[in-house]
């Protein structure tokens, strides 16, 4: 289901639902979103700071500020504005134990 | 790391000034390589939404509807009929001897080039406010894209700040999209914005939209506004607080908060690939020297609001221009050239006259307390940034290594103006002599893998 998260869906509501993990809880998106909309579809932060106590969301969503990279279980870091949602990704908000 | 032998021409960019420049090598007999990030072309202002989104341009764009129109179809066909060669979601992350790194989702690749247009456009340009660092503050260019791409809006209720054309039609594009919007805070006062008037009459039609855009907005605008800190608590925003033109103190409720003053050039490459910098007193900004057909010398041009902020229209002229620069450069008969710098020359005056309009609150980055954040990346404080000042002298790239602003994830994309300001009135001197960052590569974030991958 789709919980309530920071963002609100005013346009394109009738694409196709899909399926997400997002630390291991089972999320629903629509497909064309990109990992940022699922994330914060029923999120309100896509990591935390590395150098302050507060959450990050994203700052430009045009790949140049580079605040939302996210983890995924496995696999590569994703930038969470450009890359899209795809069926059953399990994302992080947190670096899994074995990330380098 | 593969090598690839192709066309000579490379385009990087596939915005309107991209897309031009594609367009008129291409009617020259020319078969350019067009690198971009997105993963259709159109750029950043006409973006596209992915495959299955429904919307028409009409609503995507608005007035600006054939404009974009007519840039995605010419693209598209140039594609379609094999006259260009497009790397879509592709980034140059590095430039060495006439060769680009490209990173791809296949890793890196080498593009080697006789002629390089490099057509990178804009990203907001933003100056720290108290609290900026909290989840839900965005670029304003950030929830345009999220409404046009995704058809969403970055939060429940909205409060936009800052300055320029992008902050009214924002605002206006997400009340008409159904968005909450709570107030619109301009940091230019009325009798500032007059004084620009005599500049932005060069594009009439322009300024009226702009106004009945600004209508729209009813009493949610407020000009001449001051802006004291964004309130969040360990989830993200909560609040704006600001101060209105007659000083009366404002707390405004709120969970996202937009902000942009106008464009900073997007110029990374034009730095590795070599290209001289001059300081622009209109735009406050370093901006890198060309002629005026966009000829940076070597082999490189440069077009668009990467390297003159005149926005899409001025963007597609330059494209052009860039690419009869090129074709006259390599001994192509060039296609004529007098509209195009008459019509740039009147985007120019345009230009001149939104920047006087709205300017950028250099007074605002000077009043930021020692403990606000300046680089989000890295949460360096403006007292840090100060302190790195009185230790090691006025000069951007030393406070650079001091203080590590500019040296995060961004590589100073969004912290870089405001700093310097900073830099400057900590040393006692004017911006122009602190100097600019330094770039290095990579441009954008590379795993070591992709570099590794052919051994």
């Amino acid at each position: 289901m789709i919980t309530a998260g920071r963002i609100v869906r005013l346009a394109e509501p009738d694409r196709a639902q899909l399926h997400f993990f997002l630390d291991g809880e089972k999320r629903s998106a629509l497909a064309g979103d990109t990992v940022l909309t699922a994330m914060l579809g029923s999120g309100h932060a896509l990591r935390s700071s590395e150098f302050g106590p507060e959450p990050r969301a994203g700052f430009c969503l045009m790949g140049a500020c580079q605040d939302c990279w996210v983890w995924q279980d496995e696999g590569p870091r994703l930038r969470a504005c450009s890359a899209f949602v795809t069926e059953g990704m399990k994302l992080r908000t947190t670096p899994p134990e074995n990330w380098p | 790391m593969s090598e690839t032998s192709v066309s000579r021409v490379v385009i990087v960019g596939a915005g309107p000034a991209g897309i031009r420049s594609a367009a008129t090598l291409v009617e020259a007999g020319l078969h350019p390589v067009v690198i971009d990030e997105g993963n259709r072309a159109g750029g950043q202002i006409y973006r596209r939404p992915p495959a299955g989104f429904v919307r028409t341009p009409e609503q995507l764009y608005g007035s600006e509807a054939a404009k974009a129109r007519a840039l995605h179809a010419l693209f598209d066909r140039l594609a379609k009929d094999g006259r260009l060669t497009h790397y879509a979601a592709s980034s140059v992350v590095a430039v060495h001897e006439r060769r680009l790194h490209v990173l791809g989702e296949s890793g890196v690749q080498m593009i080697s080039y006789d002629r390089v247009i490099l057509a990178t456009g804009a990203s907001d340009r933003v100056t720290p406010v108290p609290g900026w660092q909290s989840a839900g503050v965005y670029s304003l260019g950030a929830a345009q894209i999220a409404l046009k791409a995704q058809g969403v809006a970055l939060g429940r209720r909205i409060i936009l700040i800052g300055s320029g054309p992008l902050l009214t039609l924002v605002g206006a594009q997400l009340v008409k999209a159904g968005a909450d919007v709570a107030a619109v805070l301009d940091t230019s006062p009325w009798r500032q914005q007059m004084r620009g008037l005599g500049g932005i009459a060069a594009r009439p039609l322009v300024a009226l939209r702009g106004l009945a855009l600004r209508a729209r907005l009813g009493r949610r605008y407020h000009a001449g506004v001051t802006l004291e800190r964004i309130e969040a608590d360990e989830r993200g925003v909560t609040a704006m607080r600001w101060r209105d033109a007659g000083g009366r103190q404002r707390l405004s409720p709120c969970d996202m908060v937009g902000m942009g003053w106008h464009l900073r050039a997007e110029t990374h490459l034009a730095d590795l690939v070599g290209c001289a910098f001059t300081y622009d007193e209109q735009w406050r900004q370093w901006l890198p020297k060309t002629d005026e057909m966009g000829r940076a010398g070597n082999g490189v041009y440069l077009a668009g609001d990467g390297v003159r902020l005149l926005g899409a229209d001025g963007a597609e002229i330059a494209g052009r221009l860039a690419a009869a620069a090129c074709l006259a450069d390599l001994g192509h008969p060039a296609p004529s050239t007098a509209a195009d710098l008459r019509k740039l020359a009147r985007l120019a005056r345009f230009a001149r006259g939104l920047a006087c309009a709205f300017p950028w609150p250099v007074e605002m980055a000077l009043a930021l307390p020692d403990d606000a954040i300046v680089c989000r990346c890295e949460n360096v404080s403006a007292g840090d940034v100060r302190r790195s000042v009185d230790f090691g002298g006025g000069e951007a790239n030393r406070v650079k290594s001091l203080s590590r602003a500019g040296m995060g994830r961004c590589q100073g994309r969004y912290c870089l103006l405001a700093a310097v300001e900073l830099v400057a009135a900590q040393a006692g001197c004017t911006p122009d002599t602190v100097g600019r960052f330094r770039a290095q590569a990579p441009a954008r974030p590379a795993p070591i893998s992709a570099f590794l991958r052919d051994g």
